[in-house]
């Protein structure tokens, strides 16, 4: 198998967000990046499918803060070829993107029969989200997204795809490569890899770079303003030593009738 | 404004999902405000039996077909197209769930008209149409606007009530005739969770692990807790993903709704998506180090602590009382 794995990198939501002094976007001042979850789940799955089925992993992600580590770390996971798209991205939400992916895979000549793409289900920076089913449209491949668990069957070059709806139910289809497939989690949980291990693929490996030049970037509407949810229901905030804030939770139990 | 909005209506083994009542209730308002026809579109193998319940919409487009039992995303975004270019219409709103993911990209890239997605609010004022969606996590809200009655909005579930949206009264209908192309994405089969050990949704009492518990060696600490305060443990996706617990702990978008007695959440951030699966639980307690994570903005209760500090504690604590 042949498989991309798209990669981006999004502001770490554990650490504090600002918005910016324009009010339509995050002041970058204090953001921390790091790779989408979901797509280094994608990563994850690519490796999982290359060890169980062969064939080559290449991830590519548009430039970014911190990107260089997320794709030295892709190689060490497994990676054969990582690429960085060269370009100012913080302006270009999914569809821009996916048109620039898609001109990268029309550039580098990616696609053929038992080619896989494979990306995050969603991003969380975006107000589109869901990149998966844009490089769909624009490659004319099917596209499912939400996926937690991907088989290959080589005779048939199917691949049979749990997709995850609600309550827990999750719908298995068939489909055949090459397609487009959204990852929410890999099989298995992300592989740490050693520092010392990432150090040395540095020594010995590359980040090939790249520009794609793209005429006429969709990129959907435009944000009028961000804000900080408006808070009208807090919690109560409980406060005090470890004691004493179990003690009132026990009280707040008991008058609740829980113990 | 324009001549309408068109609602897609979600169903999964014959039954209605509650988003889409949340939207048609959230639609009537929009569409009584700024004067437009509300249009609903339920697509299935055999559409009949969710046809009641419906008559919030002004008129309801029923398409039937054997192909539409799962209908992929492409042919649902291909029917909301036809519909829309034979109505002149090209504003929608459909459900920002699982099942419906992709419907809004492809609509909106066949339309070339903007897709908004991860709305929790959208409403009609003087003239144009304004939303406000969840980004990073549900930490930053943005507002967007459309003035030329053209965009898709996608709504995050649990941002409306779905109770505006029922109706006793059948609706009109209108049957629309739609061949489906052949899709390269083939069903199999739907999967049950394994409910064999657990079934969350059923349990009074969950606590309930997110990524702050930091390590799988700290699941023990809300096993103990479980221990003495009874019900069962939970968790949100991370650590699902991680492989600390099995998938029918999950609680959210793709796990269990879940309505217990007591919700205490330890270390979960509360995203969206986890929010959406424990919101209309009796009683929520989060325990978080992070003073701006927004499961404060759910609980009834919150505690800004490392949970080691205070789980073990609060054990000890209950194991007394009950003596």
């Amino acid at each position: 198998m042949n498989i991309l794995v798209l990669l981006k990198m999004v502001p770490d939501v554990v650490e504090e967000l600002k918005i910016g002094d324009d009010f339509k976007s995050l002041d970058r001042d204090w953001l921390r990046f790091i790779l989408s979850e979901s797509d280094e789940h994608a990563l994850e799955q690519a490796i999982i499918l290359k060890e169980k089925y062969g064939g080559t992993v290449t991830a590519v992600a548009p430039d970014a803060p911190e990107l260089d580590d997320a794709l030295y770390s892709a190689l060490a996971k497994g990676a054969d070829r990582a690429f960085k798209i060269i370009g100012e991205w913080d302006i270009y939400r999914s569809p821009g993107l996916a048109k620039v992916f898609s001109r990268f895979i029309e550039i580098n000549n990616i696609m053929g029969e038992q080619t896989l793409i494979l990306s995050g289900s969603q991003a969380i920076d975006d107000l589109e989200g869901e990149i998966v089913y844009y490089l769909a449209e624009f490659l004319g491949l099917p596209g499912c997204c939400v996926v937690t668990s991907v088989q290959y069957n080589p005779d048939s070059n199917c691949i049979t795809l749990l997709k995850e709806f609600s309550g827990g139910l999750r719908g298995e289809f068939e489909l055949s490569l090459p397609a487009v497939i959204g990852i929410q989690a890999a099989e298995n949980p992300p592989r740490y890899i050693p520092i010392a291990k990432i150090r040395n693929i540095m020594k010995t490996q590359k980040i090939e770079e790249i520009e794609i030049p793209v005429e006429g970037i969709p990129n959907g509407l435009t944000i009028e303003k961000l804000f900080e949810p408006e808070v009208t229901d807090r919690a109560e905030i409980l406060e005090g030593t470890p004691e004493e804030v179990a003690r009132k939770l026990v009280e707040i139990f008991s008058d609740k009738g829980i113990i | 404004m324009g001549n309408g909005i068109i609602i897609y209506i979600e169903h999964l083994r014959g039954i209605v999902s509650d988003i889409s009542f949340e939207i048609l209730g959230a639609a009537r308002k929009i569409a009584d405000d700024a004067k437009m026809t509300l249009y609903a579109v339920v697509a299935g193998k055999k559409v009949d039996a969710l046809l009641p319940g419906l008559g919030k919409a002004d008129k309801v487009i029923t398409i039937e077909d054997d192909s539409l039992e799962m209908p992929t995303p492409r042919a649902i975004a291909d029917i909301l197209n036809a519909v829309g270019s034979a109505k002149g219409i090209s504003l929608y709103m459909i459900g920002g769930t699982n099942i419906s993911s992709g419907i809004g990209v492809i609509l909106s890239v066949k339309q070339k008209i903007p897709l908004i997605n991860l709305c929790k609010n959208i409403r009609y004022d003087d003239g144009a149409i304004i939303a406000t969606n969840q980004l990073f996590g549900g930490k930053i809200l943005s507002e967007v606007k459309i003035e030329d009655s053209k965009g898709i909005f996608c709504i995050n579930p649990g941002s409306f009530k779905s109770e505006p949206g029922k109706s006793g009264t059948f609706p009109q209908t209108e049957t629309f005739e739609f061949k489906s192309k052949e899709s390269k994405l083939k069903f199999i089969k739907i999967i049950e969770p394994d409910l064999s050990d657990v079934d969350i949704s059923k349990e009074e009492i969950l606590v309930s692990v997110g990524r702050g518990i930091g390590s799988q060696d700290n699941i023990s600490l809300a096993e103990d807790l479980v221990a003495v305060l009874g019900g069962a443990v939970s968790a949100s996706r991370p650590v699902i993903d991680q492989g600390w617990l099995p998938l029918n702990r999950q609680v959210g978008k793709s796990g269990m709704i879940v309505k217990p007695k007591l919700y205490l959440a330890l270390g979960i951030s509360g995203a969206p998506e986890h929010v959406e699966g424990m919101k209309d639980s009796s009683l929520i307690v989060a325990i978080n180090k992070d003073p701006a994570a927004p499961i404060f903005n759910f609980a009834h209760y919150g505690l800004c602590a490392e949970i080691e500090d205070i789980v073990p504690v609060l054990t000890d604590c209950i194991r007394n009382k009950k003596g």
